[in-house]
């Protein structure tokens, strides 16, 4: 498994270094500043150099490095890199360079209770954050408080800590949806797929039971993928038209928190589970089925000669009149050799940013089945260059409220507990854009 | 109990960190942090505040690799002592850092921590267990037996998994010294620990002691096998993932068994974690070979599909692991892919090692069917930046022309297009692939030749050149200007790589053969020029070849220069079936982003090969298929050197080279294939003579955990744990 951990900033400076076995020898530090950091033509993040693996992520400004020898498992060490880098910002706040300098003894000590040997142990926040904490080092406690401590990071429950008390119970769900979008020059949709994800902040007294109820018909992967399945999600006789029907949604994949209860969801299409404590991703979909695209776009861009491109982008909202989408932007890539550029809009601000290539347009609030429009120019210097101009998509951001593109909803969470509470529960959707392209 | 106050201590500032790095000479610096570290704090310092200080500089100094550190390791040792944590776990730190520099001054710290390992509080213990353990120094790793032995069987689970990992942490200081014990045995039988996390964590030593150990055999049985299965929801994800690594070290001798165990681990599939995802995707496919019902096995197959795509949404390096590991499995069940091929099409944000895989993807994926779509793809791509990924586009849409007949004339018009663009590198790219075309689909498309022919001036590449320069000599007839092209190719004869003046010499002689009129004063020049003035061999025999050949029989020179040439296919990316096999039983591995047979990335891994059991499909099997069609190809090999010379060297063309090339790797791969079938059939499972067995064996519990050295005891189903 590991040899060894390593974080650099940006300019190759060693921040941390840790070894877990005999084969990670300081030097293979200065190895990977040489071959990768200064080395511009590095393209992919593993890199082996005789039987020493370097794998590398980078998060804000510093990279992060697990080193191994052998034929290690790959998935493992980039999860674990990931999830070195989620620790750090649950401890510090964010993960950079500043704040690994700020706290390396902590990133030490954090290290070497979640890596023995180099293989990951337990990592979860909630767990550590009992004995490793950023108020200097808790550590002479009581020894029935060391016990609870080795239950927990042992358990099957790590996730949880008991006698967790609050005077006012509640639970928080977020739909949070990333639709992408790839669009051809001829109209024609390319790909469009919903990354969804629920995130939840629970805040409940003790060891509640969450029971998580989805759309009425939730059918999951493609005709016949769930035929072994059966249960009383096999709506099997829906083919693709009646799955268009209101209140049915239909996931590609689900992915879940490792506290729900795997075989019962397998079993009956339930998601019940013993949430951690505080805000955690429950779960992660994907779908690719009926996705209700928020914005249609229109792109017509015409090359007049060599000196000049006119644009003209039409943006039209399929979702609701009560509904608004915030904070949209719309990317408009314009050659590189572009001297200047006229640009009239009929909601928000225009401009043109000459360090990316690109005219901003900016709408703050876009309401419903309105319809807006971007009228542009751009002049062209003269260039040398042969090559023609290459045509980035058109890309645009956006966030939206109370609307999936995926058409999931969540119809219930009940919490079940010993205490007998009542919990207060809110739901919340939104979509965004993930990669929202469209070519011309 | 006691806490530390909060207001009045911070971890150094960031500048603060800075400046103590880049102070002062090196002597001055380690008696200031000693001075600053056994200063007498007082009454003032009762938390020991300026001595937690003066660690934290020499911490930070340590990383740095600062090495003038090692003087205050007397001064550390002394500070262990102390009564507290955070005190202890950088001095801890220390020692793990430079205990190899300094073993006498080391020694000195083994009571304080022997002495730890008998402390009441639990995480005290384990802390001292995991430092003592990473310390390769002889009496540390001696002293640490007999306690070790004791906190195997701690009360407390989260010392038992430490101890776990510390035999494994044992084993690579000196495993003389563990074989000689009965660690291993004990390790062993911590399989029946009633905690998921200390199971987990005791497979994970035994796997790790079986990497490194030739000696040493890893066995698990159903019962085993199903137990371990069964604990998986109650483990981390990472103890998930070492259970789910374990589960290859389990034979199914019936195909029942293992669909069942397949189809109790579906479920992992839908852990968020990808380890446990690829990882199970492992398991899965190395139980189909075991699995005799097709029916079962394409059940499965449709199973994994899903996961792997969705890893597509995780961390860009994931998404890289991913694709790639699909590229594997899509050679050996073609069927889990069977998505649609818009899934993979780029993003224009990809990162490059992203967008590459997936465009070797959609080429693998493309059809017939779902061609256009592909090629309007690819056609984008091949206007973007990275000239790289330009240049894969370009040459992914020449070899669909070759993989999918009936589009080629499609994928044809499209090259063009790209050509039409003048971009140089695209038009090298698109040149070179144009004549694997021709190759493909000889006296077709000749019409693009002209296109070809007017940009010639932006050709700068070897490949590019060598590849034009085939077009006008295989063409010369039909091209009317073929001898001023040569010509002005000759010009720079000088300057151009081997590889050009290899190609320009074969098209010199097609040139003459087919239009002597015109050939007859390029030709004895090029001769002259390969025969005489080069160093490079190639050239010079294959000069003389041609020589004679066209002195001696000009009339035989034709049909050998202008003969028939072998069809050529797209297939050549494929792994071989031996490789690919071994390739499916270590998904998700590093070796998995190479594509390449494992020990040609880490030598000194332990080769992983599939069992033999009765359950075994072995009639299924990639290299049993390939050795099956390698023997029919043997014998219709065989003559085929006779009917070479009977029809005057048919097969004989202009590019010899390459078509010696291709006849003696297909002769190396089917004597490859063979050899390795006949392993095959000898069982790898008997145990050699010599061999020690290592039995995993969770279970049945009598008692019997034996320090008798069994060579082999495979059938005898309640022997518990592993012997030795």
């Amino acid at each position: 498994m590991l040899s060894g951990i390593l974080l650099f900033n940006q300019k190759g400076e060693l921040l941390i270094m840790r070894a877990f076995r005999q084969d990670m020898r300081p030097r293979l530090a200065d190895v990977f500043r040489i071959q990768v950091i200064s080395n511009p033509s590095i393209r992919s993040p593993i890199l082996t150099l005789g039987s020493t693996t370097f794998s590398h992520i980078r998060s804000e400004n510093i990279y992060i490095v697990g080193v191994s020898k052998g034929n290690v498992n790959a998935a493992l060490v980039f999860e674990f890199l990931y999830k070195l880098v989620s620790l750090g910002k649950s401890y510090f706040g964010r993960f950079d360079e500043e704040a690994v300098k700020s706290n390396f003894v902590m990133v030490y000590e954090l290290l070497d209770e979640i890596l023995d040997f180099g293989y990951p142990q337990n990592t979860e926040t909630d767990t550590l954050k009992m004995y490793i904490t950023t108020e200097g080092v808790k550590s002479e406690r009581a020894l029935e408080d060391s016990s609870k401590i080795t239950m927990q990071a042992t358990g099957a429950l790590s996730w949880r800590r008991d006698n967790i008390k609050y005077r006012k119970n509640e639970a928080f769900v977020d739909v949070i949806e990333d639709v992408n979008l790839l669009v051809s020059a001829s109209g024609t949709v390319l790909r469009a797929d919903v990354n969804g994800a629920i995130e939840m902040r629970a805040y409940l007294t003790g060891m509640p039971e969450c029971k998580f109820g989805l759309n009425d018909r939730l059918t999951l992967g493609e005709n016949g993928a769930d035929v072994s399945l059966g249960g009383p999600v096999g709506n099997k006789s829906g083919q693709k038209a009646s799955k268009a029907a209101a209140g049915s949604v239909t996931l590609e994949d689900v992915s879940l928190h490792q506290c729900v209860k795997l075989s019962s969801f397998t079993n009956d299409r339930t998601i019940s589970f013993v949430p951690p404590d505080g805000s955690f991703q429950l779960m992660t979909y994907r779908a690719t089925e009926n996705v209700n695209l928020p914005f249609k776009v229109q792109v017509i861009v015409n090359e007049i000669r060599k000196s000049k491109v006119e644009y003209s982008i039409a943006i039209r909202a399929n979702y609701g009149p009560k509904l608004f989408a915030t904070s949209v932007v719309v990317k408009v890539p314009t050659p590189t050799n572009t001297a200047s550029t006229t640009h009239r809009v009929t909601q928000g601000k225009a401009k043109y940013e000459p360090s990316e290539n690109v005219i901003v347009w900016k709408i703050a609030r876009f309401t419903g089945q309105s319809e807006f429009v971007l009228s542009a120019e751009a002049e062209l210097g003269a260039t040398t260059q042969q090559k023609a101009w290459s045509r980035p998509p058109l890309s645009m951001q956006f966030s939206l409220l109370m609307f999936t593109s995926s058409g999931l909803l969540v119809r219930y969470l009940k919490v079940f507990e010993k205490g007998n509470y009542s919990s207060v529960k809110w739901v919340r959707y939104m979509t965004r854009a993930g990669s929202y392209e469209i070519r011309f | 109990m006691m806490f530390l106050p909060v207001a009045a201590y911070h971890y150094p500032s960031p500048f603060a960190y800075k400046s103590l790095l880049y102070a002062r000479s090196p002597q001055g610096k380690v008696a200031e942090l000693r001075a600053e570290l056994t200063a007498q704090g007082g009454k003032k310092d009762k938390n020991y505040l300026n001595k937690k200080i003066a660690l934290k500089k020499i911490v930070a100094n340590m990383t740095m690799s600062n090495n003038d550190m090692v003087a205050l390791f007397p001064d550390i040792v002394d500070a262990m002592g102390l009564p507290s944590l955070e005190i202890k776990k950088m001095c801890f730190l220390f020692l793990v850092n430079y205990a190899r520099a300094k073993p006498e001054v080391a020694l000195r710290a083994l009571p304080i921590l022997l002495k730890d390992l008998e402390d009441t509080n639990p995480l005290m213990r384990a802390l001292a267990l995991r430092t003592l353990s990473y310390i390769h120094v002889r009496n540390f790793v001696e002293s640490t037996v007999v306690p070790l032995k004791a906190l195997l069987k701690d009360n407390d689970p989260y010392v038992r998994k430490t101890a776990a990992f510390t035999v494994a942490k044992l084993y690579d200081h000196d495993r003389v010294l563990v074989e000689g014990s009965d660690l291993i045995d004990r390790l062993n039988l911590m399989l029946r620990d009633e905690n998921p996390t200390v199971v987990s964590s005791a497979l994970a030593a035994l796997m790790d002691i079986w990497e490194r150990s030739e000696s040493i055999k890893l066995t698990i049985d159903y019962t085993n096998a199903s137990k371990i299965v069964q604990i998986l929801p109650d483990c981390s994800e990472w103890g998930q993932t070492y259970i789910l690594e374990a589960l290859t070290s389990y034979v199914p001798q019936d195909t029942q068994e293992a669909a069942l165990l397949a189809e109790r681990i579906t479920q992992r599939l839908s852990h968020t974690n990808s380890a446990v995802v690829l990882t199970c995707i492992r398991v899965m496919l190395y139980l189909m070979n075991y699995i005799e019902s097709d029916k079962v096995v394409s059940n499965l197959c449709t199973k994994l599909s899903p996961p792997l795509v969705t890893l597509l949404s995780k961390g860009p390096e994931i998404q890289y692991l991913a694709l790639r590991n699909a590229l594997l499995i899509l050679q050996r069940r073609p069927e889990v892919l069977r998505n649609d091929v818009r899934l993979f099409f780029c993003k224009y944000n990809d990162p490059i090692y992203v967008k590459v895989t997936k465009l070797e993807l959609i080429f693998m994926l493309a059809t017939e069917k779902n061609i256009k779509e592909v090629l309007t793809e690819l056609r984008e791509y091949a206007t973007e930046i990275d000239l790289h990924f330009v240049r894969k586009s370009v040459r992914a849409i020449g070899k669909l022309a070759i993989k999918i007949e009936p589009a080629a004339k499609l994928c044809i018009s499209t090259l063009l297009e790209l050509v039409a663009t003048k971009v140089s590198y695209v038009v090298q790219e698109a040149t070179v692939v144009i004549k694997n075309i021709f190759r493909k689909y000889p006296n077709q498309y000749e019409s693009i030749i002209k296109t070809l022919c007017e940009n010639l001036d932006s050709l700068d590449e070897p490949e590019a050149k060598a590849a034009m320069i085939w077009v006008i000599g295989q063409y010369a007839d039909r091209i009317d200007n073929s001898e001023v092209l040569l010509e002005d190719f000759l010009d720079s004869w000088q300057d151009e790589t081997h590889e050009v003046q290899l190609a320009l010499l074969t098209a010199s002689v097609k040139l003459f053969i087919q239009r002597p009129t015109k050939g007859q004063e390029i030709v004895p020049k090029v001769l002259k020029w390969a025969t005489e003035e080069t160093d490079n061999p190639d050239l010079r025999d294959r000069g003389y070849m041609y020589w004679r050949l066209l002195s001696s029989n000009p009339g035989q020179a034709k049909s050998i220069v202008m003969g028939e040439k072998p069809p050529i296919t797209a297939e050549s990316e494929k792994l071989d079936p031996v490789t690919l096999e071994e390739m499916c039983l270590v998904v998700g591995t590093l070796a998995t982003v190479y594509l390449k047979p494992v020990h040609t990335v880490f030598r000194s891994t332990r080769p992983r090969r599939l069992q033999d059991s009765p359950a075994l499909q072995r009639s299924k099997l990639p290299s049993y298929q390939a050795a099956q069609q390698a023997k029919l190809l043997s014998s219709s090999s065989l003559s085929l050197p006779q009917s070479n010379g009977g029809a005057n060297g048919q097969a004989q063309n202009g590019d010899v080279l390459d078509e010696a090339d291709a006849y003696f790797a297909s002769i190396g791969n089917s004597s490859m294939a063979v050899s390795a079938a006949g392993d095959f059939a000898g069982s790898p499972t008997a145990g050699r003579g010599g061999e020690q067995v290592y039995r995993v064996n969770q279970g049945q519990g009598l008692g019997q955990m034996g320090t008798t050295q069994n060579a082999m005891n495979r059938d005898d189903g309640e022997g518990d744990l592993l012997s030795f």
